[in-house]
């Protein structure tokens, strides 16, 4: 596996227990690509990345990863695969008793005969790419959400993966934040061989950086294709969700009035000395 | 027909799932178990975060484990103080005293305030970890986290029950001495004397055997009941209140079965 590995999905329906959340995929995600997953809330883009990761086991089908069969590979073999991937979870996912440092050094300590000098520069590195080289002493709760989303990059990079995964990178984070972490993504591509995918709402995002997208929704796989050919599809589904169009309805929805201010317990009108 | 024979069955359709539910949790249970001390015999590598966990669970437990077996001795002092002096047998009370704690009560109160300790934090904490994602980063970042998390934890238990339980011991003969001896007049050589006399090898090993036993008990099941938070009905910190609620009862109560049956089998 020298170059970016692409990843396929075979007849593959995901779920949790005996319920399918998406059904019946088959998706080639691109090697050295970025990659998207995009659509509506609770579609099954998490729950796919989870299974893809084998955090979870498929209902049905298969998911290659440069060409092994993930769930066939056992033991060793199927350790080397993982420990050439990093991931992103939503809210980073940093172990809450280490330092961020430590942190990031942890997948080093744990899987190379590096010396600790030797790991300190590549963490330090890692964390300078992310712009948290100051923060290298603090711990978790010590972050934004922001900082945590970015640390947790660090680390998912700190192995110098081949495959990288991001669950929702760029949810809560501001217009400016979402935009450098896009730029970094597209730096990241440049200067590494590496596969990424991304699961992400935002659309924007999606038209900046993506080279390859997949959409979800009704419990199946809509599109798959580049960013122009889902511009072009007429599929109202799409369109409505390309277009960030609310479906009309025909009856108002605000039909309750508001609280009688003199149902409230506190009766605010005259604490405050209003009429 | 069918109706009135399902209306029969229900009741043992109903204990015939309890029963299973029981076995398929003992054997997740027991599987756990063997992977945690797999681990904990695997290697020098987790020699630190093991260092970490007994000071947390050994450690930090001294002050609360001194002061329950200096009030259980003193408590027990003063009991059999009033019941053997009663028939003139005072001179026992540190046959007494000795026994019971040894036997019994240290193994057994050490490891149910360590599981309010320790035991109700380490759920929480592999809890809360499930649910924010900890463990399955630590999984994809190839780490597996039985060697990670549980396998420090159980060490540290197997280290430092037997070490506190010995501990509850000293404090608590003691304790017996201050009221029966001190408050209440008992001879204080004789107590000495009947504490030394009446311990033998097989009882300060059966107490510690004990104390091994309830280690590996309390570590499991805490672990465990952390482990599969996201498994219960309720998910989110509720879910991971609701495990670290089950894994103390649990623990406490299996921890009264168990010494039933150790005491059955080693005396």
């Amino acid at each position: 596996m020298a170059t970016a590995p692409g990843i396929r999905l075979e007849s593959l329906t995901v779920g949790y227990g005996k319920t399918p959340v998406v059904s019946d995929m088959d998706i080639e995600i691109p090697g050295g690509k970025i990659t998207m997953i995009v659509g509506g809330s609770g579609c099954g883009k998490s729950t796919l990345l989870k299974h893809i990761l084998r955090l979870h086991q498929p209902l049905r089908g298969s998911i290659f990863i440069g060409g092994h069969d993930v769930f066939s590979l056992s033991g060793k073999a199927f350790r080397c695969l993982r420990q050439r991937m990093g991931a992103l979870f939503q809210d980073g996912a940093l172990l809450g008793s280490l330092r961020l440092r430590d942190n990031v050094a942890l997948p080093l300590r744990e899987h190379t005969r590096l010396r600790e000098s030797q790991i300190m520069d590549i963490v330090h590195h890692k964390l300078e790419l992310v712009g948290l080289e100051h923060a290298m002493d603090l711990f978790p709760h010590e972050l934004s959400g922001g900082m945590r989303k970015r640390a947790g990059l660090a680390r998912a990079l700190v192995m110098d993966p081949q495959v990288l995964f991001c669950d929702e990178p760029t949810s809560g984070l501001d217009p400016v934040m979402s935009a450098e972490l896009d730029q970094l993504l597209l730096e990241m591509m440049g200067h590494f061989d590496m596969t990424t995918v991304v699961v992400t709402h935002d659309l924007a995002s999606m038209r900046t950086i993506a080279d390859y997208v997949v959409v979800l929704g009704d419990g199946r796989c809509l599109f798959q294709g580049s960013v122009e050919d889902l511009e072009a599809q007429e599929d109202e589904y799409l369109r409505s969700f390309l277009d960030r169009e609310a479906p009309e309805r025909d009856t108002p929805r605000l039909t309750m009035p508001p609280i009688d201010p003199g149902m409230m317990k506190l009766n605010c009108t005259q604490l405050l000395g209003e009429e | 027909m069918s109706q009135a024979t399902g209306g029969f069955l229900t009741p043992f359709n109903a204990l015939g799932s309890v029963a299973l539910r029981f076995l398929e949790e003992l054997g997740a249970m027991s599987i756990f178990f063997l992977d945690s001390v797999r681990f904990v015999f695997a290697g020098w590598g987790q020699f630190s975060k093991s260092v970490r966990q007994i000071y947390f669970i050994g450690v930090q437990s001294v002050s609360v484990i001194a002061l329950i077996g200096l009030f259980t001795g003193m408590v027990m002092g003063m009991q059999l103080y009033f019941a053997l002096s009663s028939f003139g047998a005072d001179g026992f009370l540190g046959t007494g005293v000795a026994l019971s704690m040894v036997r019994e009560l240290a193994p057994v109160l050490t490891a149910i305030m360590l599981t309010g300790r320790a035991g109700s934090a380490m759920t929480a904490e592999i809890g809360v970890m499930r649910i924010s994602e900890q463990i399955d980063a630590l999984t994809i970042m190839d780490i597996n986290p039985m060697r990670y998390l549980v396998a420090p934890k159980m060490a540290a238990c197997i280290i430092s029950f037997p070490i506190l339980t010995a501990f509850f011991n000293l404090i608590a003969i003691a304790g017996g001495w201050l009221t029966g001896v001190r408050l209440l007049g008992a001879n204080a050589g004789v107590y000495w004397y009947r504490v030394q006399a009446s311990l033998s090898w097989a009882d300060i090993e059966g107490g510690f055997i004990k104390a091994l036993a309830f280690a590996v008990l309390v570590c499991t099941i805490c672990c465990y009941e952390g482990y599969f938070t996201h498994l219960r009905g309720r998910v989110g910190p509720e879910g991971v209140s609701q495990s670290t609620t089950s894994a103390v009862v649990k623990s406490c109560v299996v921890i009264l079965a168990a010494d039933y049956i150790l005491t059955s089998l080693l005396w």
